[in-house]
């Protein structure tokens, strides 16, 4: 496990400027409380802007009215007496009123985070996962797994190839040794 | 003496085998999550929830427990070495904890934080005892009624209290209520929003929901981040503080002990408001506030002794009303409810066993973690220096794999990676998880008692009000609901742009 410290090194050539700029940050510094947390401000991903609120707002108006269709399709009846559909109808309401407030009065919030090229990363993680969920069924999870912890490690993580090998193989042989070794769960398995 | 026999029953639970190695490997998974980098609490409980299937509800918690307050202990260790929260818990500890290891008082920072978080801690679950039975005497004679309106206003008070947006976190928690609706309906038995699935007819299981907007959301968003990588002293040396710092942060200690506990009660509150709110009272007391930001003991002392005794009591509305204060509250609750357990006020007596044994499981965890803290804390030191970038992929397999075991079947993974994606888009775009899963935990209860009252009303919804803790509830409620508005408006009559800049700051800190 103790291999070089590579991680700088490794990451500096995929990461964005902060990271590097951070570990010089590190060397010992007087910073009051109010310099940290604007610092910490600053070093947060750029905010998403208006177009994001937009697009969010409209989801959840989408999803709000959605429900409220098919809530008054399977019937409301009244308080007294209610059918399947009224506390859904109920909610729906509340979620396309928040959703209009949002579209209207959420604009200038600049709370959500832009998609940057850092967002390559969860991507490409979701499509492994996505691949392994597809292919587990098929061929087992021993090598869908191995190919996951080498993307993750190496590509998504920067890690060297020694290190991503022997980790990768130790962590997919000790999941086997737990899951279907130690456990006897019917993960689906290839050997 | 009658009522201290269950007390002491519950020892007898707790000094079970099983439940011991539970609650060791519970606080050790804490202390672990708190050093490392990446997941927080909430979504190592959330990946973990498959573990609990195998075994008994009481050892369930125990060792869920033991995760969450563990975390309260090691978030301490990179906040003082590193300069990097390892909770958000433990933000306040940096601006102190980090100086006083510049001046080579690493080890007596973290001495004092251990030492702070046990009695805090301790503390907080004498209070418990206490205070938990009475307050479930006192909430027998809830009916429907007063149900709805506390889960109403529990589901409102953790959204708008949650940081960022208050409209975005209410959506997620109403989006909350509404998945909570799929499948079918109690009174009716027809379904509702399953377009014909079978394997919606039953609903959404709350297990792949947690898993995927807290474990696999939180994973896939710190693909993302920069890791921060920062080196990790290879030594802290001189752990046990001296008698003159102890007698400085005596206080902070007695005080810390105090706010937490009443602070992690309320609904939204909980470990990470508690030590802000500590942190802020020390440099208010402190003769030389100055000091603070320095170095100073009682900056490091209060903050980690509130955080922890926040994270024991906020057990209270969970153990004794059945409404969970915050989203790892929630996560309990959905692991009680898997085990056929509901939390209520009846727990105490039908349930003493469960009740007491992990309430006094938590003093075994508390003498584990100090144990943890100061002889071995050198051991987890060294664990810093594993890195996010092999954690992750471990993480991930885990999530899929566990999630696989809950029914043996692929359609909770693929749920699972589904509501991963969510709860990335969620995080991306502002939107608070925490209030999403803690509505569709309440989601059901909450229509129930909702749709009983109204029966027991004949339809009238003005019959709440006509029951005093009902419409005392619903009270608060509207008055949280609207006083933020008003509260802005004003602001905005004062011309204050910048506000909105410092509050960011504010809530960062």
């Amino acid at each position: 496990m103790e291999t070089t410290p590579a991680v700088s090194a490794g990451r500096d050539g995929s990461s964005a400027v902060p990271s590097g700029g951070y570990a010089r940050n590190d060397l010992p510094e007087a910073l009051t409380p109010e310099q940290l947390a604007a610092q910490w401000e600053a070093e947060k991903p750029p905010a998403a802007g208006a177009l994001a609120n937009v697009g969010s707002s409209l989801v959840v108006l989408g999803v709000g009215v959605g429900a409220l269709i098919l809530s008054v399709a399977m019937g409301l009846g009244t308080p007294g007496a209610p059918q399947p559909g009224l506390w859904p109808f109920m909610i729906s309401c509340v979620v396309v009123a928040l959703g209009l407030f949002q579209l209207i009065l959420g604009r200038r919030n600049r709370d959500g985070e832009k998609f940057t090229r850092m967002s390559f990363a969860p991507l490409t993680g979701l499509a492994t996962l996505a691949a392994m969920v597809a292919l587990m069924p098929m061929i087992g999870f021993e090598i869908p797994a191995l190919v996951l912890c080498i993307i993750w490690m190496r590509f998504l993580g920067g890690e060297t190839w020694r290190s991503t090998l022997v980790v990768s193989a130790l962590v997919v042989a000790s999941f086997y040794g737990i899951f279907v070794l130690a456990l006897g769960t019917s993960i689906p398995h290839l050997f | 003496m009658d009522f201290l026999n269950p007390v002491i029953n519950g020892f007898s639970v707790v000094l079970e085998p099983t439940n011991l190695l539970y609650c060791l490997v519970g606080v050790v998974i804490g202390m672990l999550i708190g050093v490392l980098p990446g997941l927080g609490p909430a979504a190592t409980i959330a990946i973990l929830l498959p573990l609990t299937y195998g075994v008994e509800p009481v050892t369930a918690i125990i060792m869920l427990a033991g995760i969450f307050y563990g975390a309260q202990y090691g978030g301490t260790i990179t906040s003082v070495l590193l300069r990097l929260p390892g909770e958000a818990s433990s933000v306040v500890t940096v601006f102190d904890g980090y100086q006083m290891a510049r001046q080579g008082r690493a080890g007596t920072a973290l001495g004092l934080a251990a030492i702070g978080s046990f009695v805090g801690g301790t503390a907080a679950i004498i209070g418990l005892t206490f205070l938990a039975p009475l307050v479930a005497s006192f909430a027998l004679d809830f009916g429907p009624p007063e149900y709805s309106a506390l889960a109403l206003l529990g589901i409102l008070l953790v959204a708008t209290i949650s940081s960022g947006a208050k409209a975005k976190a209410l959506i997620a928690a109403a989006i909350g209520l509404l998945l909570a609706t799929v499948g079918r309906d109690m009174f009716t038995g027809e379904s509702r929003f399953t377009f014909g699935s079978l394997q919606l007819a039953d609903g959404i299981d709350f297990v792949p929901i947690a898993m995927g907007i807290f474990g696999l959301g939180e994973i896939l968003y710190n693909l993302e981040e920069r890791h921060r990588a920062a080196k990790a002293p290879s030594k802290v040396s001189n752990v046990w503080p001296s008698k003159g710092d102890l007698k400085q942060a005596s206080g902070a200690v007695g005080r810390g002990s105090v706010l937490g506990f009443f602070l992690g009660i309320l609904p939204g509150g909980g470990a990470t408001i508690a030590s802000m709110a500590s942190y802020a009272m020390e440099k208010k007391r402190a003769k030389q506030p100055e000091r603070f930001g320095k170095g100073a003991p009682e900056g490091v002392a209060g903050p980690e002794t509130a955080n922890n005794a926040a994270a024991t009591s906020s057990f209270i509305p969970l153990l004794t009303l059945g409404i969970p204060a915050n989203a790892t509250m929630a996560l309990m609750f959905g692991a009680l409810l898997i085990q056929g357990v509901t939390p209520g006020p009846q727990l105490v007596e039908q349930n003493p066993e469960l009740f007491w044994g992990v309430v006094n499981s938590m003093y075994i965890g508390n003498i584990l973690l100090l144990i943890m803290s100061l002889p071995l804390v050198g051991i987890f030191v060294r664990i810093l220096r594993v890195r996010a970038a092999i954690l992750a992929p471990i993480t991930a397999l885990i999530t899929l794999l566990g999630a696989y075991t809950i029914n043996n079947s692929m359609f909770d993974v693929t749920l699972v990676v589904v509501f991963g994606v969510v709860g990335y888009l969620m995080k991306k775009f502002g939107f608070e998880p925490g209030p999403l899963v803690l509505a569709f935990v309440l989601g059901e209860l909450l229509e129930n008692s909702l749709r009983r009252s109204l029966l027991v009303f004949g339809g009238d919804p003005t019959g709440f009000l006509t029951r005093p803790i009902s419409a005392t509830l619903l009270l608060v409620f509207v008055l949280v609901a609207v006083l933020p508005g008003i509260r802005s408006l004003m602001a905005k009559r004062k011309g204050a742009a910048p506000a909105g800049t410092t509050n960011k700051i504010e809530e960062k800190v």
